[in-house]
């Protein structure tokens, strides 16, 4: 053990306090906020060409959301007792808003996909027998209308609804960046840019997700790709790609420009603890090879294959240059100590209640929940109809 | 019965809300007893006191016999790199015109410390006893999500074990490192200035331990003790400062390296 400690650490720091599974946290409402903030895109800003994933995003967001709080529980000392931080939290912490937020934004989301699929529960609850009339009809809440003036009626609330939505999730990610932006006894962390960098990473991630959900989908179901689609979320992904890198590196850069006491404790990380997984995962594979590569796209004339590989990679590759990011801020910062005058080095263990094995088991149940409800909730009604 | 969905809904959101308040309503007074309100029993007020504490580095000698003495009396594993205090060793070696500052607290500085530079090469040494601060502004309790940490009337810093969910951000948040995980209790824990000792008006088990007198413990709403009289003529720093915690552990002595 004595190997992996640099310098002098605080005799306290030895033991690494948040693990993989806080990586997982912000990884995983990242990929909730961003699915969410692409379904608005067509809900709330009209980007018809949207229009065949936006569904698709809301239960993507959902799934994700559901799982959410199982890495913050299973790390607690007491996890019997997390359960107080809805009943009596103490509002000075960044962290004690948490329950309230997820719920507030689990009920919009759960609203949301109720509204933009009511109209084919009902009508699947008219159109079956057995347990699925009854599935269906609970779903529906026994009201049956779908009469023009209900479903525009459904469609004002969901605009209205989706509108509270997209300030709801930038609060929700923009939030938990603040969990780490505002422990000021900790360098790595301590800035106020670090809700808007884990906003814009959520949004790059989320989109990117959702590129290659829909492709997996289109795949199995055997169903053409819109391509359009596929574009349009793309050059979303591009831009957001921008910003994101902007923040990135300002923070950095400001860090080094101004060069305060922390400076020597913070290259040191720069230049040995996280050198790969910074500057080689999170920012070269992660940002510099999708932005080029979505570059490229965006310039070509058909070779729509080609295109749509490239999308995937890019995509594949910001999905895990964001885990990387939060990987460098999560664990990262714990790598330094707090006397600045050392570093440590986090070993993962797989077999532990704060291990791999845990943080693996929590990031597939998701894609199982998305493989569910998209049985019940079919969301692909619109493309059926095209094809 | 055919209610609309708009009925439905509103129905629906006022049994949420209202539920939701009764049981937080009811949790509040049920917990309302949490220890962050109340004074210890017996005859102890602790309107009465506001407690500070003073290391004097210029006379440490690295016997390490307080951080032995903080784990004796307070249960804190032995066996684990967990401490309520720990002694730091500073020794700043010439290397040209630079300057080389060699740190470190073998296993808190519990079983002393060995010479392994020679030395004629060390300009300057001295050792730094350490503890949680009790800030008057800690980041630790504003951070706790629960309020499981809490400040005291007689200003001390306090975990209340039977609340904290351990989510270990305390821990996270105190700049000093002085909190740690207790693995055992499954929360966040660190010194409490031996508030055991202390409220029936005995000495923290350092401050009784240490044989050449560096830690002072004393009341600051007294005049008269000993952390007072020190205070009064001694030039005096904290650490960070910057980070604006106010810490009450006092020290004479502090070298520009100590952080
Ligand atoms: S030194 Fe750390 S644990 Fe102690 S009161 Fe200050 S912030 Fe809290
Ligand atoms: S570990 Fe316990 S004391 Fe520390 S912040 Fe979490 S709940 Fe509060």
């Amino acid at each position: 053990m004595e190997s992996l400690i640099w310098g002098y650490i605080y005799p306290n720091e030895a033991e690494i306090q948040w693990s993989i599974l806080i990586v997982l946290y912000p990884y995983i409402t990242g990929l909730v906020a961003g699915a969410f903030i692409a379904s608005s895109l067509y809900h709330v800003f009209g980007k018809k060409e949207i229009k065949p994933v936006a569904r698709f995003a809301l239960l993507t967001a959902l799934s994700f959301l559901l799982v959410a709080t199982l890495p913050l529980v299973t790390h607690l000392g007491h996890p019997e007792r997390g359960i107080e931080i809805m009943f009596t939290p103490h509002l000075t912490s960044a962290m004690s808003g948490f329950g309230y937020i997820y719920s507030f934004y689990l009920i919009v989301v759960v609203l949301e996909i109720w509204l933009s699929f009511r109209e084919d529960i009902v009508k699947m609850a008219l159109n079956s027998r057995g347990w699925k009339e009854l599935l269906y009809s609970g779903l529906a809440l026994f009201s049956y209308d779908i009469s023009e003036k209900a479903l525009h009626d459904d469609e004002k609330f969901a605009k209205k609804l989706a509108i509270i939505g997209i300030p709801s999730a930038a609060f929700l990610h923009g939030y938990v960046g603040f969990i780490f932006g505002g422990i000021k006894a900790n360098p790595w962390w301590s800035t106020p840019l670090m809700p808007l960098i884990f906003l814009m990473s959520a949004i790059v991630s989320g989109i990117a997700l959702l590129i290659l959900l829909y492709l997996a989908s289109m795949k199995l179901r055997k169903h053409a790709i819109d391509h359009k689609c596929l574009h349009s979320l793309a050059h979303y992904l591009w831009i957001f790609l921008i910003l994101d890198v902007t923040l990135e590196l300002l923070e950095v850069i400001s860090m080094k420009y101004e060069s305060l006491e922390e400076i020597e404790i913070i290259n040191r990380l720069l230049s040995d603890k996280i050198a790969t997984t910074f500057y080689g995962v999170q920012l070269g594979l992660g940002i510099f090879v999708p932005f080029v590569l979505l570059l490229l796209v965006g310039i070509m004339k058909n070779r729509e294959t080609l295109k749509m590989i490239m999308i995937s990679i890019s995509s594949v590759l910001v999905v895990i240059g964001v885990f990387a990011m939060r990987w460098n801020v999560v664990i990262g910062g714990q790598e330094i100590s707090k006397s600045l005058s050392g570093t440590l080095t986090y070993v993962p263990v797989f077999f532990s209640q704060e291990g791999v094995l845990p943080a693996i088991i929590i990031l597939v149940i998701p894609f199982i929940i998305l493989f569910v409800i998209t049985r019940i909730l079919p969301p692909w009604k619109d493309m059926e109809e095209k094809v | 019965m055919n209610l609309s969905r708009r009925e439905f809904a509103k129905i629906g959101c006022r049994i949420v809300i209202g539920a939701t308040a009764g049981t937080a309503m009811i949790e509040s007074i049920a917990t309302n007893g949490i220890a962050a309100e109340n004074s210890p029993k017996g005859d102890y007020n602790w309107k009465e006191h506001y407690w500070g504490y003073l290391i004097d580095t210029r006379k440490c000698i690295g016997c390490g016999r307080c951080a032995n003495a903080c784990k004796l009396e307070n249960n804190v594993p032995f066996d684990e790199p967990v401490y309520r205090t720990w002694v730091e060793r500073y020794r700043i070696v010439n290397k040209g015109r630079e300057e080389n500052v060699t740190i470190d607290s073998p296993n808190g500085g519990i079983n002393g410390f060995t010479d392994d530079i020679p030395a004629e090469q060390i300009k300057k040494a001295f050792y730094v006893p350490k503890i949680c601060n009790h800030c008057e502004n800690p980041p630790c309790v504003q951070v706790c999500p629960v309020g499981a940490t809490y400040s005291t009337e007689d200003g001390v810093v306090l975990v209340d074990y039977n609340y904290c969910i351990g989510c270990r951000y305390c821990i996270q948040g105190c700049p000093y490192g002085a909190r740690y995980f207790n693995t055992e209790k499954g929360t966040a824990d660190k010194c409490t200035w031996c508030y055991h000792r202390i409220t029936k008006g005995l000495q923290p088990a350092c401050v009784e331990a240490c044989p050449v007198g560096a830690r002072v413990f004393g009341d600051l709403k007294d005049p008269e003790s000993p952390v007072n009289k020190i205070l009064d003529k001694e030039r005096i720093n904290v650490l960070k400062p910057d980070l604006g915690t106010k810490p009450k552990v006092y020290y004479v002595g502090l070298d520009r390296e100590v952080r």
